[in-house]
């Protein structure tokens, strides 16, 4: 069963409840899909031993034989290449590795190298299977990270993936294949838009979801109305707390040490469980 | 012109709440919100949209069943599993390369424009704004971010105004960058937890990449103070100012839930240190 945390807001806690669900069960699969800025392992701790590159390839010109005729930049929508009298410029950036430039050009000057755009670590956190990714700094397309780390999803595991925030590529990319979307919110203005954005964008890919409001006690009820209304069910809501404020900026879990939220998990847990197999 | 983008690296840790903030301090600006995948400047802004643009982001493949012979070419040629075995087009995942089209034997496939969503010039209680939303699971945000900062611009220009200030996405990636490429300053907001300390590190990096100058604002400082010193060294150490050190209220909530910013809603300690961290980004702007 794969489980995602998602938010479209950032800094709901998505983190918070990915984590702590993870270490509320037997076994889990852990990925932290957020690669830009990727946090879960500092709760977790995993002793990340394994590392591997995310490569993307990108077009080698061949000056030898390309005549600038200026195909391969007219073809290619993401201005990855321009043509020059005596050069072909290409910029890695924002190259897509489609491979329409090579199917263009007349003189089959155009082959591949590759070229590093980050990498995804793995380790054992206790019992839990630990994997996250790191997009480079200054690469802007975080997606070929994304996908590297769901290739190691092990089915037969129950699954969490910590989203990115926001409703675009990266998120689309993190939460598709799960079965079951939990959307992480709080209970203010801010958090009511961006949680019906998020709940567009399950519905969407018609994936079984439910919210947890975090903070709770702050803001108003929009939040909780809205669920009713919309008749989507509140899994979880986690106080807004000094004391939770801190354990978090230090890097602690909610669970550890507090058999009282290890249930709580351990019950959002079993409640997705029976929704996915009903 | 000067413009400044807000960013964070993490996101809620109070970009918006503080843009809107200085939105009702500056007085002659315009006001951009880039994080178009999930914007909420607009809901204490209460922008009056003035002209609404189409956007379309990367087009989409569409194939017409009745001339398609079923060769698979296109399915063997797309590099990001796009199209499946039974040739239908998998719209989200469609990067509008136009590969399928170019090999496809029988002219089967079109490229189309997408309706990604839409660019917005406003006006608001505090001047000129330029947003946008980006409809649900849709590509381009980077792009659109383009769209939006290029109608700040304009509107700096026609209205005569002598800075743009921009809310900007939280992360590193593409919307980002499309964020703060060429602005004359970030302002990275961050907080005293190892979370957020850990997403700085990489955004003060992303700012050095592209040479952008960069302050730091810590807010809800005294959440952790351990914390919150270490965030100092750390600037210290890498000559960044830290402009701003926020008290964490519940203000900031309240004003939200009232739909007005920080400044509008409170004459407390926290609005204070807001106006003085504001007054010290203008000396350092140059403005």
């Amino acid at each position: 069963m794969i489980i995602s945390v998602a938010s479209g807001k950032g800094g709901t806690g998505k983190t918070t409840v990915s984590t702590n669900l993870a270490l509320s069960i037997a076994k889990a699969q852990f990925f932290d899909c957020d690669v830009e800025e990727p946090n879960a392992n500092i709760f977790l701790k995993a002793d990340l031993k394994e590392h591997e590159n995310v490569l993307v390839s990108i077009p080698k010109i061949d000056e030898d034989i390309c005549d600038h005729c200026g195909k391969c930049s007219e073809f290619c929508v993401y201005n990855a290449l321009a043509v020059v009298p005596s050069k072909v410029l290409v910029f890695p950036e924002l190259c897509h590795s489609c491979g329409g430039c090579e199917l263009v050009c007349p003189k089959d000057a155009i082959s591949w190298n590759k070229r590093v755009i980050g990498k995804i670590e793995h380790g054992q956190a206790e019992d839990i299977d630990f994997y996250h990714g790191l997009l480079n700094v200054g690469e802007m397309q975080a997606v070929p990270v994304i996908k590297a780390l769901k290739r190691k999803v092990d089915k037969s595991k129950t699954v969490i993936i910590d989203v990115p925030p926001g409703t675009s590529c990266p998120v689309i990319e993190s939460i598709s294949g799960s079965d079951f979307c939990i959307l992480v919110t709080e209970p203010t203005p801010f958090g009511l838009h961006d949680l019906k954005l998020a709940v567009e964008v399950v519905r969407h890919l018609q994936i079984p979801f439910g919210v947890i409001i975090n903070r709770d006690g702050i803001g108003d009820d929009v939040v909780e109305l809205y669920c009713k209304n919309e008749y989507i069910p509140i899994l979880l809501k986690i106080p807004e707390s000094k004391k939770i404020a801190h354990l978090y900026s230090k890097g602690i879990a909610l669970v550890n040490g507090s058999q009282e939220w290890h249930e709580k998990f351990g019950l959002v847990i079993k409640r997705i469980q029976e929704e996915v197999s009903a | 012109m000067k413009q400044l983008c807000v960013i964070s690296g993490k996101g809620g840790t109070g970009k918006t709440s503080i843009t809107a903030a200085f939105a009702s301090l500056v007085k002659n600006a315009v006001l951009a919100d880039c994080d178009v995948d999930a914007a909420d400047l607009h809901l204490i802004l209460k922008p009056d949209i003035k002209k609404t643009i189409d956007f379309h982001g990367l087009n989409i493949a569409d194939i017409d069943k009745g001339i398609c012979i079923d060769c698979k070419k296109c399915y063997e040629s797309c590099k990001f599993d796009a199209i499946d075995e039974e040739i239908n087009i998998i719209k989200e995942s469609c990067e509008g390369c136009s590969v399928c089209e170019y090999v496809c034997p029988v002219d089967a496939i079109k490229m189309k424009e997408r309706d990604s969503g839409f660019a917005y010039i406003s006006n608001t209680r505090f001047g000129p704004m330029a947003h946008a939303m980006l409809k649900t699971a849709e590509e381009a945000s980077g792009k659109l971010v383009t769209v939006v900062r290029n109608n700040a611009k304009i509107l700096a220009e026609e209205k005569k105004k002598d800075m743009v200030i921009i809310d900007g996405p939280p992360g590193i990636g593409c919307p980002v960058i499309a964020s703060i490429t060429g602005v004359d300053m970030v302002l990275i907001v961050t907080e005293p937890s190892l979370s957020a300390i850990h997403d700085l590190e990489r955004i003060i990096d992303v700012a050095n990449h592209f040479d952008i100058p960069a302050l730091v604002c810590i807010n809800k400082y005294d959440v952790n103070k351990n914390n919150t010193k270490k965030i100092e060294n750390f600037c210290k150490m890498n000559t960044i100012d830290v402009v701003g050190k926020i008290p964490y209220d519940t203000v900031v909530t309240e004003a939200m839930v009232h739909e007005k910013s920080v400044i509008e809603f409170s004459e407390n300690d926290l609005a204070d240190s807001i106006i003085c961290m504001w007054d010290k980004i203008k000396e350092k702007l140059d403005v």
